[in-house]
């Protein structure tokens, strides 16, 4: 391999150096109108009327939509179909989409918006899902306010405690985490001929965009075309929440025949996108004196706002994870994700498996204070392994890399030598060290297998360059770049001249959503599917110059075989001469992922992701600031197809975990978020991060996996926060409990 | 109102709301949109641009203010499609994910570079405190700044 394995430049860095790239807010047409929605001002509410007559009289507004003017179906297509694009009679949470406003300008079209009158009256509202979940709650979704709930049963759980020396039980808690991309939600809807439609944004599946479009217009698929433009930044939140973006702006689009803008100012993007679930989890762990963890009981609520969204995947994700990458006997976990009057969450980074790592790994940590063991040495007595069983069932085969990632994690950090018993430090500056460890299930799993497939279309020009087009997205994670590398590797075509471009609905078959850390290993296979079928071809042709039989060999840009070489162009030049077909499609699905619901049994995923990661703190005590001096963050990868990209990777997955541990508070007042942009809510900033951040990265191939590849986009965030709370306890001797680890909880807390 | 100001090296004339933001302006009337609306609160960075050799939040500056200054943006600092160094550093560093970010902040490295070849590592962290990157870590920006300084 020679392209396969280095750290090729991206392909889009001088496009984004230069400005010169184009997100959805840079494109003009001229004859654009710009959109902007009317939102609830109240939490729960029902709708008695709205009048937009005194708006449509605003000089310039070109129309003023509520759900009555929808064509096809006012519900976004998502798990479950609760969602409506425009609210129809009650409004669930503070900024749900009501109407919407077209104009000549977005000046105009924000003063007419005050022209709504809008009559509703208060329903009462639950904003804590524990509330949500009693029975006298006010209720918003079903009769329970339940979305879905999971279980695990997992060999006999009585007997587990019985069998421990020690049994523990703590409660944790998490709040919100904004995505906070820097390009907000936006998109651009223009009619086309014969009644269809073209819509281009920011996006993380055009897929899930097509569907919404038609919905929304009642027009068949094959005439709307989702065009994603350069997406600067996405982390889950342009998963779901897009469809709703584009089904506005396509609605606008259909209704005035015109090009229509539409890009949310941050304060709108706050209010009304997704965000990671606020989680309450409760564990009970039992062990023997040795450290063998004999049982795992743990109950899981995800706080999902008022649709459900993505939350009963989010859900299954953070259920199968709970109980951390630890090979238990017995287990036992109860999962809900509960309707509450406040914005609905959805995907992000981790999805679901943040809020549980952060529980899980800190009560390991509580396990092992209470054995007096060290916490690395109780998480060794217990990892995951090749023959070793996850909480479902799922017995490890291949590709576990775990401890050979924890082993170097350690080493480089000197671990075992800087852990220290906590009651032993003094002073009013303290400093400790913590450990926490993750897996993570590549792909969407068994309860979202029927979208696990993806399409790639290779062509190669006569003059050698290749365009390969994918129905998953750059979203600024490296994901073409990677992706042209594995179909230079295989073409034997110079890494410069094959070209990925933009994905478009048109163009390829249904490729599922880019989530869940799945690009490289999805839509990478089904490069290699085509590319397979055309590098067969050239070499038949390059066998038949040669006159020779046997392997043809790529390397250099030549194709080598029975002693002779021929360069990668002139080799498509004959090509071309003999008429060979040089452009393919390929495909690839996973077959075999397993769940029951009944039992919580079953293979769930294709192969995992192994993470460990170190924090090195000191603690003011008396401020009870927090600053991070190290940070090591490892992880089984499977193959790094550009190492340079993995580490980007790995730094920005850091960053963003010490975000959610120590900074980010998004604050909610009677449903309504108030801490709407980044003055009140804090992401951090260069000054907040630590010295050194150091990468390792373990490569146990997954034999499906494209050279060996697995997924690695969302296990750089998992571990963070635990790591982190548990350096402070070893700094400090406090238990944090809930995230983030703002200064008065370590201040307040004896 | 009419205001004229040096843009990229041109002296130009428009006649705009002095309600405007430079920002606005820039993007409007003179489609440079490699400078980004990311908050529009002066919070991010995205919008930066150089003004009479600072860097500032083109959201936060109102367009009368710019009236007979010199404003440079992104689209000003490549020279016959000659990459500038901080941006050549960008890209060999790999300190560039989903992009939205990076013209603000090779607007701030070059503010802080034109007038200090040198800059201490905190020096660096505070010219850049201002730009906010999500994607990153930062960890790869700041290498791209510090080898370009030891050039």
């Amino acid at each position: 391999m020679e392209i396969v394995g280095s750290s090729k430049i991206r392909k889009d860095a001088f496009d984004k150096v230069t400005g010169k790239a184009r997100f959805v807010d840079d494109y003009k047409r001229g004859d654009e109108l710009y959109a902007v929605t009317f939102r609830s001002p109240r939490p729960h509410i029902k709708i008695i009327s709205i009048d937009t007559e005194e708006a449509k009289k605003i000089e310039g507004v070109a129309g003023v939509f509520t759900y009555k003017d929808i064509p096809g179906v006012n519900k976004v297509p998502l798990v479950f179909d609760d969602y409506p694009f425009l609210a129809e009679d009650v409004c669930k949470f503070y900024g749900q989409p009501i109407a919407l406003v077209v104009a000549v300008s977005k000046e105009i079209a924000r003063k007419a918006l005050k022209k709504i009158k809008l009559k509703y009256k208060e329903l009462p509202a639950v904003f804590d899902p524990l509330e949500a979940m009693k029975k006298d709650a006010p209720k918003i979704y079903g009769k329970d306010n339940v979305f879905r709930a999971y279980k695990i049963r997992k060999g006999d759980i009585n007997r587990g405690f019985k069998e421990a020396d020690v049994v523990i039980e703590r409660t944790y808690r998490t709040n919100y985490q904004v995505h906070s991309y820097l390009e907000t939600q936006g998109m651009l809807a223009e009619p086309s001929i014969d009644g269809s439609i073209t819509v281009y944004g920011t996006m993380q599946c055009p897929f899930y965009v097509l569907d919404a479009v038609s919905n929304i217009l009642g027009i068949p698929q094959s005439k709307i075309r989702v065009v994603q433009t350069t997406t600067g930044g996405a982390f889950g939140g342009k998963e779901d929440v897009p469809s709703i973006v584009a089904g506005h702006a396509a609605l606008c689009s259909f209704l005035t025949n015109r090009p229509v803008k539409l890009i949310y100012t941050r304060e709108e993007d706050f209010d009304s996108m997704s965000k990671r679930h606020p989680g309450w989890i409760n564990i009970k762990i039992g062990a023997k004196r040795n450290g063998k963890i004999t049982a795992i009981k743990v109950k899981y609520v995800l706080d999902g706002g008022a649709f459900a969204t993505l939350s009963p995947i989010v859900l299954w994700r953070g259920t199968v994870h709970s109980t951390g990458p630890y090979d238990i006997e017995n287990v036992w976990v109860d999962s809900f994700a509960v309707a509450t009057n406040k914005v609905p969450c959805g995907a992000f980074r981790g999805f679901g498996q943040p809020q549980a790592n952060f529980a899980n790994e800190s009560i390991i940590d509580e396990l092992a204070h209470e054995l007096k063991m060290n916490p690395l040495e109780l998480r060794k007595k217990n990892f995951l392994d090749i023959g070793k069983k996850t909480a479902t069932g799922h017995l490890i085969k291949e590709s576990c890399g775990l401890k050979k990632v924890v082993d170097k994690i350690t080493k480089i950090s000197n671990f075992n030598k800087k852990w220290k018993d906590p009651q032993n430090k003094k002073g009013r500056i303290r400093r400790g060290i913590g450990i926490a460890t993750s897996f993570y299930g590549v792909g969407l799993g068994a309860e979202g297998k029927f979208l696990e497939k993806a399409g790639a279309h290779v062509q190669i020009f006569k003059d050698g360059s290749v365009l390969v087009a994918v129905g998953n997205t750059e979203m600024g994670q490296g994901a073409f770049t990677v992706l042209t590398q594995i179909a230079s590797e295989i073409l034997g075509a110079p890494y410069e001249v094959v070209n990925i471009i933009e994905p478009d609905t048109t163009r390829i078959p249904d490729s599922g959503p880019t989530v869940a850390s799945r690009t490289t290993v999805m839509s990478g296979n089904a490069i290699i599917n085509a590319c397979k079928i055309l590098r067969r071809r050239i070499d038949g042709v390059v066998r038949d110059i040669f006159n020779v039989r046997g392997k043809v060999i790529s390397k250099n840009g030549y194709y080598y075989a029975g002693g002779k070489r021929i360069s990668y162009f002139d080799a498509v030049k004959e090509c071309y001469n003999r008429r060979v077909k040089m452009a393919e499609q390929g495909f690839y699905r996973v077959e075999g992922t397993t769940f029951d619901r009944k039992t919580g049994i079953g293979d769930a995923y294709f192969t995992y992701t192994y993470s460990c990661m170190v924090a090195e703190v000191e603690v003011d005590i008396e401020l009870g600031t927090v600053k991070i001096l190290r940070f090591y963050s490892g992880h089984d990868i499977g193959k790094a197809v550009n190492p340079k990209l993995a580490e980007g990777q790995i730094e920005g997955g850091a960053v963003q975990g010490i975000g959610y541990a120590l900074y980010e508070n998004l604050v909610l007042e009677e449903g309504r978020i108030i801490t709407n942009n980044f003055t009140g809510y804090i992401i951090p900033t260069i000054k907040d991060i630590p010295d050194d951040i150091r990468v390792v990265i373990v490569e146990e191939k997954y034999p499906n996996g494209p050279y060996g590849a697995k997924g690695l986009g969302e296990p750089p965030l998992i571990a963070a926060a635990p790591a982190i709370a548990n350096a402070i306890f070893n700094a400090t001797g406090k238990r944090i409990r809930s995230l983030p680890i703002l200064p008065e909880k370590i201040v307040f807390q004896e | 109102m009419k205001v004229r100001f040096k843009l990229n090296g041109k002296w130009v004339d428009v006649e705009v709301s002095p309600l405007k933001t430079l920002l606005e302006v820039l993007r409007e009337n003179f489609n440079l949109t490699g400078t980004k609306e990311g908050c529009g609160k002066g919070e991010c960075g995205a919008c930066t641009v150089i003004l009479d050799g600072k860097a500032v939040n083109s959201c936060l500056i109102p367009i009368s203010q710019v009236d007979g200054k010199e404003v440079i943006t992104i689209e000003g600092i490549t020279k016959n499609n000659e990459l500038h160094p901080i941006q050549k550093a960008f890209i060999e560093e790999g300190a560039v994910q989903c992009g939205f970010c990076t013209p603000g902040f090779v607007m701030s490295v070059k503010a802080l570079l034109d007038k200090k070849k040198k800059p201490s590592d905190e020096e660096i962290k505070e010219a850049i405190e201002g730009n906010l990157c999500r994607c990153t870590g930062y960890v790869k920006i700041l290498k791209a700044i510090k080898k370009l300084i030891q050039k």
